[in-house]
Parts: C-alpha cells; sequence; structure tokens
C-alpha cells in the first residue's frame, strides 16, 4: 500500500487539526519538520470535521484547512464532513 | 428590526454544482467549435465535461474569502520582517545567492503560469475547468507579486535584486525557466495542463516548495518562509487540479493513452532539468541545511511519485521514461551545477563560492556515491587555485542544449566521469544536446525548439555582437558588484557591518569586524 501525506504549517490553529488527524488515523505518522508538521499514513488518511470542532471549541470548516495547508499527495475527497485522501493501489 | 430567519445552508456539493456547472450554458447562436477552437486539434477526446470535478468543491466565494486570509497573514509578517531589520537574522548573506536565483528564475515562472492559466480558462470548453483555472491563474500572479513584494526588502540592501524583469529575459541561467514556461505556453491547453499542472505542479513542487521553504525558515528568512508557505497553500490545490485533470482525459477516451503519456515522458524531463538549480540552492547555497537534494528527492520525487504511478497504472500511465536516468542525476546535478555556476560567476547576477572544508563533510556524508569520488577533487584543486592568487575562471562559453537550455554540463547517466553531449542535424544545422531525453524532445517538435531563442548565441549577435561589457550592461549587471565570488563581495563586507551594528552598542567596533 502506498503512502499518502497532508503537510500543514506548524501554527496555533492547525494544533487541534493535527491533533483531529492523529485521533482518527492511528495509523499515521507525525513528523516535526522546521515550520511544518509532515503526516504519513497508509493507503488513507482521513480529516473529520467534528473531531476537529470539537479540539478546537469552535465550529470549523474544512476548506478553512487552504489557509494552513502546504501540500498533500493521494487522491483528494472532501465533502461538509470529511476530507479524505487516498491511493487506489 | 426583520426576524432573523435560519436559512439552511448549501451543502458543499449542491453549492459546488450552483457555481460552477450552473454558471454555463448551451451557446444557440454560435458553434460550439468556435467559441471552443482549440479543444481539439491536440487529438484529446472528450465527450462529457461535466464528468470533471474538483475534488475540493472550491466555489469563487470561499475562494476569495480564504485568499484574502491568507494575504492577512502575508502581509502582516512582511511587515514585520520589514520593521524588525529581519535581513539581518539571516544565518549568512550567502543564502541571498538562492534568493537570487528564485527571483530571477522562479518567479517570472509564476506570471507566465498566471497567463498560461488565464488562457487555458478560457480555451477548455468545461465549466468546472475554467473555474477552477482562473482561480488558479489569480493564484499565481499573486505568486509572483507576493514573492517579488517579499524580496523587495532584501533589494534596499543587497546586489542582485535590482533587475530581474530585464535577466528574466536576457541572462543565461534564467531563460531554463523561461523557456520551459514559454514551450509550455505555446503548447495546446490539454498539454499545458500535462506540463503545468501535472508534471510541474503534481510530480515536483514539492521539492521546490517545501525543503526549499523549511530551508529558509532554517536560515532566518522569515520572508521566503511566508511567500513560500503562503504561496504552498494553492499549490496543494493545484497538484489536485493536475491529477484531477490527468484522471479526467484518461476516463474520457481510451485514445487519449498514448499521448497524455507521451507528455509525460516530455514534460517530466523538462521539469526534472529545471529543478537541478534547485538542488544546487539546497545543497550549496543554504549555510544552515535541512536536507540534501538526494533526501529531498527521496521523500518528494521516490516516494511520492512511485505512489502516484503505481496508482495511474490502472489506466495504463507507466512512470515517465526518463525516470531511471533522473534517480541516476539526482547524486550528481548540483554539483555540475555549482561547479558551473563557481567558474562562470563573471555572468551571474548572484555570487558563487568554493564550499568551506565542513561543507564538504557534510556533501560527502550526503552523497557517498559520488561526492568524494568526482567532485571534492575538483574542489580541492580549485581552491588551490584560489589561494594561489590564480582563481580558476572560465571565459568560454559554455554550449548550450537546444531543448532545456541548460550549459551541457551533466555526465552519462551510468558513467559519471564522461560527459554527455548528443548531436543532431536538422535541414542542414546542427544542434546540441545534454542527453538522449532532450534530444529526443526536440526530434518529436524539432520545428518548435529551432525557433528556441538561446542566450549565447544571442551574446554574438546584435546589439553586443560578442563584446562582455557590452553584454553586462544589457543584462544589467554590474561587474565586480553584482558577479564572482561571495569572499570579498560588497554583500559579504555590508551584512557583516550591519549584522556587527545590530548586536553592538559601538559602531567602531562593528565597522572593525569587516
Amino acid at each position: 500500500m502506498s503512502t499518502v501525506f497532508i503537510a500543514l504549517q506548524a501554527n496555533e490553529q492547525t494544533r487541534p487539526i493535527i491533533e483531529a488527524i492523529v485521533l482518527d488515523n492511528p495509523h499515521a505518522i507525525v513528523n516535526q519538520e522546521p515550520a511544518m508538521v509532515k503526516i504519513d499514513a497508509e493507503g488513507t488518511l482521513v480529516i473529520r470535521q467534528q473531531t476537529v470542532e470539537e479540539l478546537m471549541g469552535r465550529a470549523f470548516e474544512l476548506q478553512e484547512l487552504h489557509v494552513n495547508l502546504i501540500s498533500l499527495s493521494g487522491n483528494v475527497d472532501e465533502t461538509d464532513e470529511t476530507l479524505t485522501l487516498c491511493w487506489n493501489a | 428590526m426583520d426576524a432573523k430567519v435560519n436559512r439552511k445552508k448549501l451543502g458543499l456539493k449542491e453549492k459546488y454544482k450552483l457555481l460552477t456547472r450552473d454558471l454555463g450554458w448551451e451557446p444557440s447562436y454560435h458553434a460550439k467549435e468556435k467559441i471552443f477552437p482549440y479543444a481539439t486539434y491536440e487529438g484529446i477526446k472528450i465527450h462529457d465535461w461535466d464528468k470533471w470535478e474538483d475534488p475540493f468543491r472550491l466555489t469563487m466565494d470561499s475562494y476569495w474569502k480564504y485568499q484574502a486570509e491568507k494575504e492577512r497573514k502575508f502581509y502582516a509578517i512582511i511587515d514585520a520582517h520589514a520593521q524588525n531589520n529581519g535581513h539581518l537574522n539571516l544565518t549568512d548573506a550567502r543564502y541571498l545567492s538562492a534568493l537570487k536565483i528564485f527571483l530571477q528564475a522562479i518567479s517570472p515562472g509564476e506570471y507566465a503560469a498566471s497567463k498560461g492559466f488565464a488562457r487555458v480558462g478560457r480555451e477548455f470548453p468545461g465549466v468546472g475547468t475554467q473555474v477552477a483555472c482562473q482561480m488558479q491563474a489569480i493564484d499565481e500572479i499573486r505568486h509572483a507579486q507576493t514573492q517579488i513584494h517579499a524580496m523587495s526588502n532584501y533589494n534596499r540592501f543587497y546586489n542582485g535584486f535590482h533587475a530581474f524583469a530585464q535577466q528574466r529575459d536576457r541572462i543565461w541561467y534564467t531563460s531554463v525557466a523561461r523557456s520551459f514556461f514559454d514551450d509550455a505556453m505555446s503548447a495546446g491547453p490539454f498539454e499545458f495542463m500535462i506540463a503545468i499542472g501535472f508534471s510541474f505542479e503534481y510530480v515536483l513542487t514539492n521539492l521546490l516548495f517545501v525543503p526549499f521553504m523549511s530551508g529558509a525558515a532554517y536560515n532566518g528568512d522569515m520572508a521566503t518562509v511566508t511567500f513560500g508557505f503562503s504561496a504552498q497553500s494553492d499549490e496543494a490545490r493545484h497538484m489536485t487540479l493536475g491529477l484531477e485533470c490527468i484522471k479526467f482525459m484518461l476516463e474520457q477516451d481510451p485514445a487519449n493513452l498514448p499521448i497524455i503519456q507521451s507528455w509525460i515522458d516530455k514534460w517530466f524531463w523538462r521539469g526534472f532539468r529545471l529543478l537541478g538549480l534547485v538542488g544546487t540552492m539546497m545543497d550549496y547555497m543554504l549555510p544552515k541545511r535541512v536536507m540534501s537534494w538526494r533526501e529531498a528527492w527521496d521523500i518528494y520525487g521516490v516516494a511520492n511519485g512511485t505512489a502516484l504511478f503505481k496508482d495511474l497504472a490502472r489506466y495504463g500511465i507507466r512512470p515517465p521514461k526518463s525516470w531511471d536516468d533522473a534517480e541516476a542525476g539526482i547524486d550528481h546535478m548540483s554539483h555540475q551545477f555549482m561547479l558551473g555556476f563557481y567558474q562562470w560567476s563573471f555572468g551571474t547576477c548572484f555570487h558563487s563560492w568554493i564550499p568551506s572544508d565542513e561543507d564538504m563533510a557534510w556533501l560527502a556524508e550526503k552523497y557517498p556515491k559520488s561526492f568524494n569520488q568526482y567532485y571534492l577533487p575538483r574542489w580541492q584543486h580549485i581552491k588551490k587555485l584560489a589561494e594561489a592568487g590564480t582563481p580558476f575562471k572560465n571565459f568560454g562559453v559554455a554550449k548550450l542544449c537546444q531543448t532545456c537550455q541548460l550549459p551541457t554540463v551533466f555526465t552519462e547517466p551510468d558513467e559519471a566521469s564522461l560527459l554527455c553531449h548528443r548531436e543532431g542535424d536538422y535541414k542542414g544545422e546542427k544542434y546540441h544536446y545534454c542527453s538522449d531525453h532532450c534530444k529526443e524532445i526536440f526530434d518529436n517538435e524539432p520545428e518548435k525548439y529551432i525557433q528556441s531563442w538561446l542566450p549565447l548565441p544571442q551574446l554574438f549577435q546584435a546589439p553586443n555582437f560578442g563584446d562582455i561589457g557590452a553584454w553586462m550592461a544589457w543584462v544589467d549587471l554590474k561587474d565586480g558588484i553584482d558577479n564572482g565570488d561571495y569572499v570579498g563581495s560588497q554583500d559579504e563586507a555590508n551584512f557583516q557591518a550591519w549584522r556587527g551594528l545590530a548586536t553592538s552598542n559601538s559602531n567602531a567596533q562593528a565597522q572593525g569586524e569587516q
């Protein structure tokens, strides 16, 4: 299975997002790099709006991710509730 | 006061449909082929444009909202950087050479990409694609502007930043990036998408922005980290657009496969050659390094590229033909470029230098297969010449590859002690290439590449007729100030003096550190 990743700027806004990713994707590996955090996950990685909102303590639209997103890999599917990255092979 | 009405918010999918598809219409008094005259000549067959969908489902209203937020963040930091003498927090002013190359070669590429996406957004008949291309055209012009703006603060203090727009058109090494984008812009809309949207953005852009911007953070350059990450937040969307477009084209008609594969073969190699400049910036020009070009390639090229091409294999796509030669070149290219920049430093609007012993130990550790065997002896020889007061300068003119426009400084993929050079004839003229892949790209479209503007033949034409002094004035390069070795340069002296002033109360003491 190939690895997908998402890289986010390391800042106050992304801290709860990264915590939510770790909670929802136990197989994810978090790499702290200068000024950024890169999260690798085998096969699939899901970001759930609900988990982010609970940790952030406010309403959060998944598209807000764009502000702090650095890069990603894999096929993307975004709905109101989830953002999924996956490789099909 | 009116009672507050609780209206249900539109779902993402519904909003996307309303603000893309539903903005389109069927023409009634003009033939569709006349409105979109460039949509078919490349041979790509599209049966249903509505099948194309942006996976982020970003609509224009959200786009403006999030882009505005990015801009506010960007300018807050740029202002702080300028107000707080951010330029003195750099690890070393050597680092600025990387920025000068970026400004002269890469930022104008962003502008070219903006023009390209504005054009293909008009040429594609699908509404979803038009909206996504419009966003990307606006993104790219934002990138060019924010980069120029962020780096303008350095232009107040250091040499070599002053004439990037002129140098984009005239100096030799920038024509590598310029010809890449001109090549894409003068192709059809589908080839442009594969060139910029897929090969450059998806396969290669991570190598440009991610490790290099981390490097800027490591070297105290807050301005560049900020424009880099701000641009990169758009790139994630561009990459997704590139991948979506290629999947869409492959799903629409099986006849599209061989055309797309040939574009992937061409554009991967074109992009790979271009990014060699970034490899040199990472391996040699960052005083404090995050990772080597080889390590960045292993993460963002090999791991990510392998996953991508494995995923696309279900459509019959295979990795680019030049993949193995690219892999072999990774251990050599940054060293070959830096040796080139050093010996031709009279003609560069940035400084180069001989790596320190500490730098060379790092390079040896990061390049166990190549550095000590092939490049350390050359640097040691160059160092000996410099110490003897006879620095190695090459005032000869490099032979350029007709396709990628780089000097033919590369070695054979399987023999690193042998210079790689290919030659071909077309209509009675001789042409030179840096590699089999560049020759093949030329051979597939000779009528396009014989028209290439090459900076070194230009040197011998009007208005300079081979006069190096006249050429320097023409490219706005001040000899002895903008070019040559970093050691002994004005940039070096000023950085040390100003940094001394910034960290001490005594002007005399600070001046004495020069």
